[in-house]
């Protein structure tokens, strides 16, 4: 009897074996190096690496290009993942229209850009940014809009990379929410009907609370995606002009791998990890306050 | 029962395959040396050309190149030393090298240049030789030289009544003033700098020109807000401020497109953009050339191009030298001149005819006498970076210049604490 206890462990092993050495360790690792300065000299000559315990995270407190990624990160969260979201619901209420015909040919359009790319993609869009051969701006000069250098402009170009991560993006979203739409069983909104409600009314009181789990799944993944957001600067603008794209991660690629300073850029990812986990934190709870 | 038959073949065959490619990997070894030999870009797709030569010569050689892309090859070289998988012989930047001497990664070739007949210091750009010079030991044999020169519309400056190149600061300043009015209400610029993919060299050479120094003490503290410098950093803003050259990068996506509409009629770039411009911009003909750089109290210019280094952990360092020492030959130069464009290292190939009659190359002899290392510190790098991002700030507006040259010494002193720390232990050599 009581070695049935332990079963479960002896088959999860492997698993935690793997967690283990591939996760856990280097995770430690780099907790124990964000405390030295570990640098390119160090590389050579590891006795060159100097304990400093909490140097690099009050250096990283006081740098002002931190707080600028960080800045910079925020807001292409706060704004790209509600528009991504918001993008995303109203393709899969669009495809799951009944009048909606060629249903299939639309829906892997919507999702193309999810599949491709981002480096290829990144072509694209430099060229439809262009200020003066672009395709953007031909299309606001019909509007009356001076033509704008949307890559070349400190002001617009996070913009600019948010409005491409939408596109790229919106179509995995779409797919979950349609999954969820479908779920829905039709005789909920038959009952609306009878009660007289118009279509706004339906999406309101039907369509939004049967697809509370899936928004909530759909949120989440969205912020922590986004978190990450390093691809599209990284090909796109390389963190500039004046900085104004440089996300936290890519400030953390550019001092990691760029100019080996392994101390400070772990310091940042550990920063970085602990902001994340507490908003994802916080998300969970009022989840929780929301269900209770 | 075939899947039970073949399983079988298997299982016999296998250790067969084994056992011969293990015999045969030693038949090889007892007759000749392997040499990895890592080479980037455009120089790694063209040596596999010139080395049945060095077969013919050293047949007890063999090499093997492995090319790859300059993109990712400073990453990969970091990686591939922290892993213990370096190659015996590597391309190298030359302004890498005090990175990789810092790490203790390369060997020195004092003894092997000092028994060398096919190689000696004096036939290289003094310049250019510097710059793999750390602690009176060279760490590098320059393979092939860049610089950057001026390169400029001949029928733009004569337009607006320049016969030739500007020659000095005053002369470049007016000449861009002039073309500039010239050009009235038309979005055209003077002179193009780009400001991406962290072009620090333009502002770098103009500091070298003006006499300026970048660091001071033994390369320990920045020297940003020194006269000189700061007046060249100055020379340098107003270009951009007085709209001379573009500030929006992204207006100018193909610069040999901008070059032959007249967009901007100068700039600023290395050997590579001669041939480029030949073959893309071919309607230019005849209406373009370069010129060094302009002068003020020298006309200095930056001492780029690509070495060759042994690493410390080669097994075969007499072959190893033996390739470099093939490829320091005049004759394998001029060789590699016409397979990639690459400007010689060695000054006799620079006889060759076909360099001699280039009128556009010649420009870059004159400038590699007159070249100068930037600071030999495994932290250049991440300084030069540090200066461009400071200057882009002032260009746009953000920060009065001498406020910014305090910013950025500052930061510059930060990155070289652990420099100055490593000196003071005596643990570097200065």
């Amino acid at each position: 009897m009581q070695r049935s206890l332990y079963t479960p462990y002896f088959f999860l092993m492997p698993a935690l074996a793997t967690l283990l050495v591939f996760f856990f360790l280097p995770v430690l690792a780099a907790l124990a190096m964000s405390f030295t300065d570990f640098d390119i000299y160090s590389l050579g000559q590891i006795g060159w690496a100097r304990f400093v315990f909490l140097q690099n995270y009050r250096q990283l407190l006081a740098d002002p290009l931190f707080w600028k990624a960080m800045l910079n990160t925020c807001y292409f969260v706060l704004v790209g993942a509600p528009l991504t979201i918001a993008v995303a619901f109203f393709a899969a209420l669009a495809l799951n229209s009944k009048w909606l015909h060629f249903r299939s040919a639309f829906r892997l359009a919507l999702f193309m850009p999810v599949v491709t790319t981002l480096v290829a993609v990144a072509v694209v869009w430099r060229y439809l940014y262009h200020p003066r051969f672009g395709v953007v701006n031909y299309l606001l000069s019909f509007l009356g809009v001076a033509p704008i250098d949307w890559l070349g402009d400190p002001n617009w170009a996070l913009p600019a990379l948010i409005v491409l991560a939408v596109w790229k993006n919106f179509g995995y979203y779409m797919m979950i929410f349609l999954a969820g739409l479908q779920t829905i069983p039709d005789y909920l909104y038959e009952a609306a009907r009878l009660d007289g409600a118009n279509w706004w009314q339906q999406q309101r009181n039907v369509t939004l609370p049967q697809l509370a789990p899936t928004t909530f799944f759909v949120t989440f993944i969205t912020l922590i995606g986004y978190f990450q957001f390093f691809a599209e600067p990284y090909v796109m603008t390389q963190g500039g002009p004046l900085n104004s794209t440089l996300s936290v991660v890519l400030y953390l690629y550019q001092q990691g791998f760029r100019w080996w300073r392994m101390g400070y850029s772990t310091a940042i990812a550990f920063v970085f990890f602990s902001i994340v986990l507490l908003l994802a934190l916080l998300n969970m709870m009022m989840k929780r306050k929301q269900e209770a | 029962m075939p899947s039970f038959s073949r399983a079988w073949l298997w299982i016999v065959a296998f250790p067969l395959i084994l056992l011969i490619s293990i015999a045969s990997c030693n038949k090889n070894q007892s007759h000749q040396t392997d040499l990895t030999f890592w080479a980037m870009g455009a120089e790694g797709e063209s040596i596999e050309k010139l080395l049945p030569q060095l077969t013919q010569r050293h047949p007890d050689i063999k090499v093997k190149v492995q090319s790859i892309p300059w993109q990712p090859a400073h990453e990969k070289l970091l990686t591939a030393f922290a892993g213990g998988s370096t190659p015996d012989v590597c391309q190298l930047g030359n302004t890498w090298i005090p990175e990789f001497q810092a790490m203790r990664a390369l060997l020195p070739l004092d003894s092997l240049v000092a028994q060398s007949s096919a190689i000696k210091p004096e036939d290289f750009f003094a310049g250019v030789w510097n710059t793999n010079v750390i602690g009176e030991k060279p760490y590098g044999i320059p393979w092939y030289v860049d610089t950057r020169v001026l390169f400029y519309r001949k029928d733009i400056l004569e337009s607006v009544g320049y016969q030739q190149a500007p020659r000095t600061w005053d002369e470049w300043l007016d000449a861009c003033r002039k073309i500039k009015r010239q050009a009235g209400a038309e979005q055209k610029y003077a002179i193009f700098f780009s400001l991406i993919f962290n072009e620090w060299r333009a502002p770098v050479v103009l500091i070298l020109s003006n006499g300026g120094r970048l660091l001071r003490d033994d390369d320990c503290y920045g020297a940003f807000d020194e006269p000189a410098t700061l007046e060249a950093m100055r020379f340098y803003t107003t270009f951009f401020a007085e709209g001379l050259a573009p500030r929006n990068m992204t207006e100018v996506i193909n610069v040999f497109q901008g070059f032959s509409t007249g967009f901007f009629s100068m700039m600023i770039t290395g050997p590579w953009d001669v041939q480029e411009m030949r073959k893309r911009a071919a309607e230019l003909t005849g209406k373009w050339s370069t010129a060094p750089m302009p002068r003020k109290e020298n006309s200095s210019s930056t001492a780029g191009g690509s070495s060759l280094v042994i690493f410390k952990n080669t097994k075969n360092p007499s072959a190893a030298w033996k390739l470099i020492e093939f490829l320091s030959q005049p004759e394998t130069q001029i060789e590699f001149f016409r397979l990639t464009r690459d400007l010689p290292a060695v000054r006799s190939a620079w006889n060759a005819p076909e360099i001699k009659a280039d009128a556009e190359i010649q420009a870059f002899y004159q400038q590699l006498e007159n070249v100068v290392p930037t600071p030999k510190i495994a932290e250049w790098e991440q300084i030069a970076v540090k200066i461009q991002e400071h200057l882009e700030r002032v260009i746009f507006g953000q920060v009065a210049l001498e406020d910014m040259a305090r910013q950025l010494n500052r930061d510059v002193d930060r990155i070289l604490e652990k420099r100055r720390w490593l000196l003071t232990k005596g643990l570097i050599e200065n």
